[in-house]
């Protein structure tokens, strides 16, 4: 058994654990970061990053087969495409590949440590890591948590045989002809809006009154409205219920409670991801929970002194940028600086086709909030960039502050409106009013300049509508 | 478009007037029916105004501080109904904002003509200056010049309100102050606590210049290195309950010569019983502060010495001695002081005057006392807990004729014949009416106060 002693000790190397590592070690933290898989967590390896590619492949597959049966209104036609999934995941896995290495080639670079293997908390101070070589005892002032999360199982429906997983989904070297999606949230109708653009019969099985429940009827409108374009069955207010006998479907009990089968090459469970706070020997520790995650406070601080969790394991929002926003921070409370979390916003994206994008509060939750909203609200179909790319469903929404007129929240649906949410985030972090927004050029052609008309259109002068 | 005024409507108790201690709303508001849009405060209480329709405040007729006379204008709304009127009613809204900027006068009527003869060009002048940034200027002469789109004449007026008015926004209690990330860490870097620092940009955000400012003059001079003058007068305006509370103190102050009477009292076995009491609460019988038990004593005594349960009507030279014992209790608030009225203390028991106490205390301190629980006292406790001092002299809660004051509990070393023992010993602070109490009455009711809750016992048997 060897030891190791360091100022700060890391578990898991997600996007919370590598950026909290690499800050550590550009602070001159003598830092060890334990990962027992692949550098990168489930954003890299399983989740934003491979997603991503196969929807940028589903996309692209059904453009070429768009024009192939002579849809688009310019006149472009092509024989017809031919995928070759296995080609296609080969070169997800490789761009997944290089990531891996750039991530171990920053961490190099800051002079972090690495360990591969399962850690486990034998006490406060102390971690026991299962390597390949043998157990190794690592000592450390600090630790982070950063274990992050795993897609939830069904009992009823494990993970296994044509059942999969979003991991499952992403590793899928042919296209299934049918394919049922439980779980209508985010993950499930991103996959499952890429199977269906790669030519799956797709359906997709909600226990909720609606798609996508955390955003409102108005944002997720243009994401319907293309699912049933896509020919995608949407079964909201149903119930799986198991698999059927034979093993080809998926049996389900509709909103007017009667039973179904559907039958599904594959069955896509998305129904939610669950902290991984298990096989760390928590039980050693005492810390407070909230459910099933590790409670922290404003420093990411949990129960135990020096001891930090930060990304999934902490709650929602289960986003890989909230995740690296607190690993920076806990990395500079660490190195004795000043810090809190003090952020105003924390974009999340949805990548369904048209993309969502949400920074702050909705109209929903500002009311609630208790402030009197002015609200600007401008479509896609009036924005000149929109039209020449072919997709003017959407809008952009500006959510502000009646009398002060400061922006509480943003939002917006369409077409490549994942970029704004740059804009969006630093607009709502840097306090901005209408006036602010509505004072800045943007560059014209662009999607952008959806933006400032909506906040125009708060302000009771938007131009171009 | 019509237009809708609000009156201020009767506030009960056939009160002819109020004072406007809070508005709700500014000209340029929203309000929906039933939302509040101003608060006025009669005697003792304050009552909240809702307003009857939904509309646009266009007007509005007093200022805070100002008193308001039962049936008069407060509010103009612009509410949807018949149409026209579009044209004048951008007029109408510029006449209000440079009157909201210098304060209007309380009556309205003949004021505003005036001011729309002054016209938008003053006005505009001085919003525009006053917020010194160009999209709001322009966005006004534009409806000026052009007359255009009634779409567009809407939103300026808030905004040209809002920047006359206060351009530094004052955060509701609890909310987040507004800053930049750079900002942020700027302050947390400084040790600044954000929350301290009033933000000048727009909607109240903290500037860079904000922080600066705030660390050479802020509330911790020390970080800055040195001491450093200041010079500053803060004006604050004596409003609402502030007011009420300055003109009573100078009423009874120069009506009543007080004479004040400092007793000691050794509560050591009143202690001990109160500590056997509280031992098992129940909701019945909640844990009692010392308050009930002083209660009970002020019961007993008045019981004996009637002619200081009275109010003295100096005008009309009467005494009125109560048969009720009605006590007061300073307390507290975050607003200033009030006195809520234990009604009856003679017919409640120590827990019967226990509850009501802490009702009218929780209720006093959240502000939903009604004008009922604040008068009607005929004798007054003011107690400072343990900030009591050891000797105070209490203001007589006019026109009471005696107020019993508490001092803070201490354990002090007592001569009992062969030694120095430890006794929780409390003074009494009480203050007489010395036009219709002589000294020798006062005397001898703080020293049967003292016999009383010296010997515990005697608060409960008849004698």
């Amino acid at each position: 058994m060897t030891d190791i002693t360091c100022k700060l000790l890391v578990i898991g190397a997600g996007p919370g654990g590598y950026v909290c590592a690499i800050r550590a070690g550009q602070l001159g933290i003598d830092t060890v970061i334990v990962e027992s898989t692949k550098l990168g967590g489930s954003c890299l390896n399983v989740g934003c990053i491979p997603s991503k590619a196969m929807i940028h492949v589903a996309e692209e597959f059904e453009k070429a087969a768009e024009a192939a049966a002579g849809k688009t209104p310019f006149g472009l036609t092509v024989s017809q495409p031919v995928l070759d999934l296995k080609q296609a995941v080969a070169w997800k896995d490789g761009i997944v590949q290089r990531l891996n290495n750039g991530v171990a080639g920053l961490l190099r670079k800051a002079k972090v440590k690495i360990v591969h293997g399962k850690a486990r908390f034998r006490d406060g101070r102390t971690v026991l890591v299962e390597t390949e070589t043998g157990p190794k005892t690592v000592h450390a002032e600090a630790i982070v948590i950063a274990s992050g999360s795993a897609p939830v199982e069904l009992p009823f429906l494990p993970f296994g045989g044509n059942v999969i997983s979003s991991t499952g989904a992403l590793a899928l070297t042919e296209v299934p002809k049918r394919l049922v999606v439980v779980g209508g949230g985010y993950i499930g109708l991103e996959l499952g809006t890429a199977f269906a653009r790669m030519g799956s019969t797709v359906t997709v099985v909600e226990a909720q009154e609606k798609i996508l429940p955390l955003y409102d009827a108005e944002l997720t409108g243009p994401v319907a409205k293309r699912l049933t374009a896509l020919g995608v069955e949407v079964l909201t207010g149903a119930r799986a219920l198991g698999p059927t006998a034979k093993g080809d479907g998926l049996r389900v009990e509709t909103a007017d409670g009667r039973e179904r089968s559907l039958p599904a090459d594959r069955i896509l469970v998305t129904v939610g991801r669950k902290p991984v706070t298990e096989g760390l020997s928590l039980e050693n520790l005492v810390l407070d929970m909230d459910g099933r995650f590790i409670r922290i406070g404003e420093r990411c601080e949990t129960a135990m002194r020096g001891i930090y969790a930060i990304g999934d394991v902490t709650g929602e929002p289960m986003l890989a940028h909230r995740a690296m926003a607190q690993g920076e921070m806990v990395a500079e409370i660490v190195a004795g600086l000043p810090r809190a979390w003090d952020k105003r916003g924390i974009p999340a994206i949805c990548f369904t086709d048209p993309e969502i994008v949400s920074v702050g509060l909705s109209p929903e939750e500002a009311k609630r909030a208790g402030h009197e909203l002015k609200i600007g609200q401008f479509p896609f179909a009036a924005n000149g960039r929109a039209m020449t790319r072919h997709g003017e469903a959407g809008f952009v929404r500006v959510v502000a502050q009646a009398g002060s007129d400061l922006v509480l929240g943003i939002q917006a649906v369409g077409q490549g409106v994942s970029e704004l949410s740059a804009a969006f985030g630093l607009a709502i972090e840097m306090g901005a009013t209408l006036a602010d927004i509505a004072g800045t050029i943007h560059a014209h052609p662009t999607l952008g300049e959806a933006f400032p008309e909506a906040a125009m259109k708060a302000l009771g002068h938007a131009l171009h509508i | 478009m019509a237009e809708r005024i609000i009156k201020l409507p009767d506030v009960g108790e056939g009160i002819a007037e109020a004072e406007l201690v809070e508005w709700h709303v500014k000209v340029g508001d929203v309000v929906r029916e039933d939302d509040l849009i101003a608060a006025v405060m009669t005697d003792k209480a304050t009552v909240e105004i809702p307003s009857p329709v939904e509309g646009e405040v266009t007007w509005v007729g007093a200022e805070v501080g100002d008193t308001v006379a039962i049936g008069s204008a407060i509010v103009k709304l612009k509410v949807a109904g018949e149409g026209g009127a579009a044209a004048e009613e951008p007029a109408e809204n510029q006449s209000v904002i440079p009157g909201q900027a210098e304060g209007l006068s309380p009556e309205p009527r003949t004021d505003a003509p005036d001011r729309k003869g002054a016209g938008g060009g003053a006005a505009l002048s001085e919003s525009s200056s006053a917020l010194g940034s160009g999209p709001f200027a322009g966005a006004k002469s534009r409806n000026d010049g052009g007359g255009s789109a009634a779409k567009l004449v809407a939103p300026p007026p808030p905004k040209a309100a809002h920047a006359g008015t206060a351009p530094a926004q004052r955060r509701a209690p609890g909310e987040k102050p507004l800053a930049s990330p750079a900002v942020r860490l700027k302050a947390r870097e400084a040790g600044v606590d954000l929350r301290q620092v009033q933000g000048t940009g727009l909607a109240g955000r903290i500037t860079h210049e904000d922080i600066d400012a705030f660390l050479l003059r802020g509330p911790e001079p020390a970080r800055g290195g040195g001491l450093v003058e200041r010079s500053a007068v803060t004006e604050v305006k004596i409003v609402g309950l502030r007011r009420r509370i300055a003109e009573k103190m100078a009423l009874s102050k120069s009506r009543i010569p007080h004479i004040t009477i400092v007793e000691e009292v050794n509560v050591s076995p009143l202690e001990d019983l109160r500590a056997t009491l509280n031992r098992k609460p129940t909701p019945e019988r909640p844990k009692l502060t010392l308050l009930p038990f002083l209660m009970r004593a002020m019961v007993k005594a008045l019981a004996e010495q009637p002619a200081l349960n009275a109010l003295y009507d100096d005008e009309a030279g009467i005494v009125r001695q109560h048969a009720a014992i009605n006590i007061g209790i300073a307390t507290q608030t975050p607003t200033g002081l009030i006195v809520p009225v234990v009604k009856h203390a003679e017919a409640r028991d120590l827990w019967g005057c226990g509850i009501e106490l802490a009702r009218l205390a929780e209720r006093g301190r959240d502000g939903t006392a009604t004008r009922d629980e604040l008068t009607g006292s005929t004798i007054t406790i003011t107690s400072l807990g343990a900030f009591g001092g050891i000797a105070t002299t209490p203001v007589i809660n006019y026109p009471e004729v005696a107020i019993v004051g508490v001092n803070k509990m201490v354990v002090r070393p007592v001569w009992d014949g062969t030694g120095f023992v430890p006794r929780k010993m409390m003074n009494l602070s009480s203050s007489f009416d010395h036009r219709v109490i002589d000294g020798w009455d006062a005397a001898v009711f703080v020293q049967r106060l003292k016999e009383l809750l010296e010997n515990p016992a005697t608060l409960f048997v008849d004698i």
